[in-house]
């Protein structure tokens, strides 16, 4: 059976739209927005960690060799990482 | 029975709120309001209850305090009266949409301006339609009963929804009157530890006050609607329970000699009890006079209201707020709105009353249902007036 | 059922009578009301305050207009307010004052019942301050009997604590001292 997004009628809404599934935004990909993404130039990041603080959607993660890089599923290429790297080590690029 | 105690109604009222194991208030104080605020600080200050009362700084932090601390699970109060309900204006739907069980006192205050700190129900008719319960209460007794009541209606499972208890400003609040309170363990076994439907707990995540679009928004206003409409059930429920524990009994809508009444006067608040004189001495005149009272204003009760006038030729219904340039009193409309596919239907009078604290005497009543009776069907010239306004 | 109309003003604690007044009644196991003029409460202003005691279920709630009882707790009221204003003409009339029930009787041209007592007097001396609200309860009490004396005594000390047996002692000489002049 398909999985439905919402209640279909008025009385399956839960009572106060209260939403038991935590986490469920990871449901929803939010990567199919996007007209631009983000590309990292490591040798100019310091490893300041600013765009994952300032990333709205908390899909840039560090990995384990310290560099920083954005989960296409969710980035919504809103330039908000590139913006605020300082140093010059994030550049957005059209998709495609 | 249990020994009535003199006591001013507005502090009966934070008593009884102290009887009903409360985890938190957050109550700003305003007038005629203030001393529910005092009374019930005082009672967590003195450690009789074990509760949170938070100081806010405004009304509107106070509802968005308790609707916080409700959604946790926990029992929450708060109180206020006419600008103060204003200010909270734009949480009140909120609270009902969350179905969060808030239970809030008003004392009844006309709403500025001009500036006027007296009773009028200016201030909970802007509130009408924001999916709250709200119950009207007549005196210091029924405000004590209501509110513990109120707990229980609110938080039943089948109803969550807020409930407002209005205890009219001046007239009731600062009114020192004799009151029966119930017995604790009693009011213990009527009113359990609320089991809420979602906590805002780790161990059992969830997400409140969420976020709903085109897509689903209108068929969650259905679903509010519906769960307000069918609170009446439970509220009929709590009030039977309650009168075969405490023995007095409440109704959505109270009648008093309007069986066998040719006409009838219809009042909601505190000026109930002094039309009942009225129509006591109309029937020492000879005119077959009666009362209706709405108690429950919200859900409308619609059935007992019909089934209540049904027999009459004419209904005089009192308003203490003015919907301005519309049909003229709140209660006329929604009663007119009530009658309109009945077959036979009262000649309906509306007359506002008691605007800002304008007393009404007996003989008040009285003159309103005698000239309404002699004038007959021609003296409906107007959908509405304003009772002995000068001019 | 009667109905007392209080005179008194703002700070003098009319309001505070009609508490004890309601509460001793209650106590007695009667119906009672106390409450105030409704409105804004400034000191100095000329208030009034009431009372309505009954042996059965009290419902009327509007304001009293025709009452069976006036007190006035400010001696210069009499002059400055109508205090005998839709007092009923077989009523009574209760001054703090320091003149006689037939003084009285003339500036008011009141027919009814007139009773006359210096509680400012009684006051200073019991409780070193000019305030006769709990002292003219006693000639309340004395000239309409809406309750027993003794029913004050728990409201009192509910109240005052430690002050109340004052209050009660004043009471009690507003009762003796009382001066009294029936219906013309």
């Amino acid at each position: 059976m398909k999985k439905r997004k919402w209640p279909e009628a008025w009385h399956e809404v839960s009572p106060g739209c209260v939403v038991f599934a935590p986490a469920n935004a990871r449901e929803y990909h939010t990567g199919s927005w996007k007209a631009q993404r983000p590309i990292w130039d490591d040798s100019k990041c310091i490893q300041c960690g600013v765009c994952y603080i300032f990333c709205p959607e908390g899909c840039i993660t560090q990995n384990e060799d310290k560099t920083f890089r954005a989960d296409l599923d969710y980035c919504k290429g809103c330039g908000i990482c590139a913006h605020e790297c300082w140093p010059g080590a994030i550049t957005m690029i059209e998709e495609g | 029975m249990a020994k009535r105690v003199g006591m001013e109604v507005a502090i009966a009222a934070a008593e009884a709120v102290g009887m009903c194991n409360i985890d938190m208030a957050a109550v700003y104080p305003i007038t005629p309001q203030s001393h529910i605020a005092e009374h019930l600080s005082e009672i967590v200050a003195d450690g009789r209850i074990d509760a949170e009362f938070v100081t806010v700084e405004s009304e509107h932090s106070a509802i968005s305090c308790v609707t916080g601390a409700s959604a946790t699970g926990a029992r929450v109060y708060t109180a206020t009266s006419s600008q103060g309900l204003m200010l909270m204006h734009e949480i009140l739907p909120i609270v009902s949409a969350m179905r969060l069980p808030v239970v809030m006192g008003i004392a009844n205050r006309a709403v500025s301006g001009p500036l006027n700190i007296l009773n009028d129900h200016s201030d909970i008719m802007p509130q009408r339609d924001n999916g709250w319960i709200v119950i009207f209460s007549e005196n210091g007794q029924e405000a004590v009963d209501l509110t513990i009541q109120s707990f229980k209606i609110a938080e039943h499972p089948d109803v969550m929804l807020p409930c407002c208890v209005n205890i009219d400003g001046f007239q009731l609040t600062h009114m020192v009157e004799p009151i029966e309170f119930p017995d604790q363990k009693q009011v213990n076994k009527f009113l359990p530890p609320r089991k809420p439907y979602a906590t805002l707990h780790p161990d059992k995540p969830a997400s409140m006050g969420t976020f709903a679009m085109s897509d689903i928004f209108h068929e969650v206003m259905k679903a509010k609607d519906e769960a307000l409409k069918d609170s009446k059930k439970t509220i009929l429920k709590v009030w039977a329970e309650w009168e075969k524990m405490f023995g007095r009994r409440y109704r959505p809508v109270e009648t008093y000699l309007a069986d066998d009444a040719d006409v009838l006067l219809l009042t909601m608040g505190s000026m109930g009890e002094t039309a009942e004189i009225a129509i006591n001495e109309l029937r020492e005149k000879g005119v077959a006079a009666g009362l209706v009272k709405i108690r429950l204003w919200r859900p409308f009760p619609f059935d007992e209201l019909k089934q209540a006038v049904k027999k009459a030729g004419i209904l005089v219904v009192t308003d203490r707020a003015v919907s301005f340039g519309g049909p003229g009193g709140p209660v006329a409309g929604e009663v007119k709105a009530a009658l309109y596919d009945e077959k036979k239907r009262p000649l309906i009078y509306n007359q506002i009353i008691g605007l800002g604290g304008r007393d009404m005497a007996v003989s008040d009543f009285v003159k309103m249902v005698e000239d309404a009776v002699k004038a007959g069907a021609k003296g409906i010239t107007k959908d509405y007036e304003f009772y002995g306004v000068r001019g | 059922m009667i109905e007392i109309r209080w005179h008194g003003r703002g700070g003098q604690g009319a309001v505070t009578s009609v508490e004890m007044l309601a509460l001793a009644a209650i106590e007695e196991g009667k119906y009672a009301q106390g409450f105030p003029s409704f409105g804004p409460e400034r000191r100095g202003a000329p208030v009034a305050a009431f009372n309505r005691v009954d042996d059965k279920q009290i419902k009327v709630r509007s304001g009293i207009y025709e009452p069976d009882v006036v007190v006035v707790l400010d001696p210069s009221l009499v002059a400055l307010v109508n205090v005998t204003e839709g007092l009923k003409e077989n009523g009574i009339l209760i001054v703090n004052t320091v003149l006689s029930p037939d003084e009285i009787r003339t500036r008011t041209k009141f027919k009814g019942t007139i009773a006359t007592v210096d509680a400012t007097k009684i006051a200073r001396q019991e409780l070193g301050v000019p305030i006769t609200n709990t002292t003219m309860l006693g000639a309340v009490v004395k000239a309409a009997s809406p309750v027993k004396v003794e029913s004050l005594n728990a409201p009192l000390k509910e109240r005052f604590g430690r002050l109340a047996p004052r209050n009660m002692k004043a009471l009690k000489r507003a009762y003796d001292e009382l001066h009294l002049s029936t219906a013309a």
